[in-house]
């Protein structure tokens, strides 16, 4: 299956590759943006894009993606923040949604990587599946500015607006089933550092 | 005597915590109230506590300190973020409890689920004080602070009813 429905959405989208997403996004960076990859497949594909110190890898808290990123562009408001997560995830910690509408960050670009399933885990199906739209839930937060990239031309345009826009911007692509590309290193501290490091926190 | 929330907003100045982000409870009113009404803060209510943890934790990362503040209950739903996120990547999250389920409790859940606090809070190793007497209210919380930004290393403050319930504010 190439394509399954899209809800609430008149195209029908094509099927998206978070690493290849992963790795134009990462090829659009120039100012030292900061980018903060979840839990599972998403630091995976943002581990196997290409290492950099302003990157911050997820190895747990499920769901918390886009709060830590929603931190790091509140500390640096001059700073571009993106973060990727997945649809289970998202579905994780939904609230988050509308406490960032509130804030309306400048510098912050959400991705959603939207497999409609608990992919890492067994494939499990996410309610995406049956459903759920993440934009529209995204919308219905406040975030004015989310889109589904239907197609990589589409994204990269949407990237694009994202990136020098100044609001939040949410792009949600649906993607194939393809697994994470890389393995993160397992030493959270060292993440940490090399992360604050990246950020010009810590010498 | 100083009330108890204007010192805690005292102590947060001293040791630059500017970012505070809450899920509400009564006792913590006050404190709010008096954080809004400071300019040096930027405050906000959140949907939970763990996605508080979050923000706090990607702030101080960028350079900005902050402080959850929060109910037991709140605290309860906390266990995975600070086992996976707050303590293993050595980030000092600072915490403020407001004690509920002790000390004249009448919802059965809430006595409950405080005594899960202390275990938790014990068996990942953080450093906790309980701030049950105004004259050890500055000490306490600011040296709590202090050595959690030194050390690298999340620390919890707990409001108890000793020093925050309107019966006691009486005597103080
Ligand atoms: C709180 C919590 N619940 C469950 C898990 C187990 N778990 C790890 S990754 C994952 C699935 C993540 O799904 P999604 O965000 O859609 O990413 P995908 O695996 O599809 O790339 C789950 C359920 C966990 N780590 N933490």
């Amino acid at each position: 299956m190439s394509t399954r429905p899209s809800q609430g959405e008149a195209v029908q989208s094509q099927l998206l590759n978070r690493f290849d997403l992963t790795a134009r996004l990462l090829s659009r960076l120039t100012r030292d943006e900061a980018v903060i990859g979840g839990i599972g497949n998403t630091n995976f594909d943002l581990w196997a894009a290409g290492r950099r110190p302003q990157n911050f890898y997820m190895l747990g808290s499920m769901g918390l993606a886009f709060p830590i990123a929603l931190g790091v562009a509140l500390a640096q408001p001059r700073r571009r923040v993106v973060a990727i997560e997945g649809d289970g995830s998202l579905l994780m910690q939904l609230g988050c949604l509308a406490t960032i509408a509130e804030r309306c960050p400048a510098n912050l670009t959400l991705l959603v990587m939207d497999n409609a399933s608990y992919q890492i885990t067994g494939s499990q199906p996410t309610a995406t599946h049956y459903g759920a739209d993440l934009v529209a839930i995204a919308k219905g937060c406040g975030l004015a500015d989310s889109f589904w990239a239907h197609a990589t031309e589409a994204y990269e345009g949407l990237l694009e607006t994202a990136l020098s826009s100044d609001r939040p911007h949410l792009i949600a692509a649906r993607i194939d089933k393809s697994p994470g590309q890389g393995s993160t290193d397992r030493d959270p501290s060292w993440i940490r550092d090399s992360f604050m490091r990246g950020l010009g926190t810590r010498q | 005597m100083s009330r108890w929330y204007d010192v805690i907003v005292d102590v947060l100045k001293r040791n630059q915590i500017r970012l505070v982000t809450y899920v509400p409870d009564k006792v913590l009113t006050p404190l709010i109230k008096a954080i809004e009404a400071d300019g040096y803060f930027t405050v906000f209510a959140v949907a939970r506590e763990e996605e508080a943890v979050g923000i706090v934790c990607g702030s101080w990362m960028g350079g900005l300190r902050g402080i959850v503040l929060m109910q037991t209950s709140g605290f309860a739903t906390l266990g995975n973020v600070l086992a996976s996120l707050a303590v293993p990547y050595q980030i000092p999250l600072l915490m403020i409890v407001s004690e509920r389920g002790t000390l004249g409790e009448f919802n059965q859940g809430q006595a409950l689920v405080c005594r899960t606090m202390r275990p938790l809070l014990t068996s990942l190793g953080i450093e906790t004080h309980t701030l049950s007497r105004s004259d050890e209210l500055d000490f306490t919380a600011d040296r709590t602070i202090s050595q959690a930004i030194a050390t690298q290393a999340p620390a919890a403050l707990i409001l108890s009813p000793l020093l925050t319930h309107a019966k006691r504010q009486e005597l103080q």
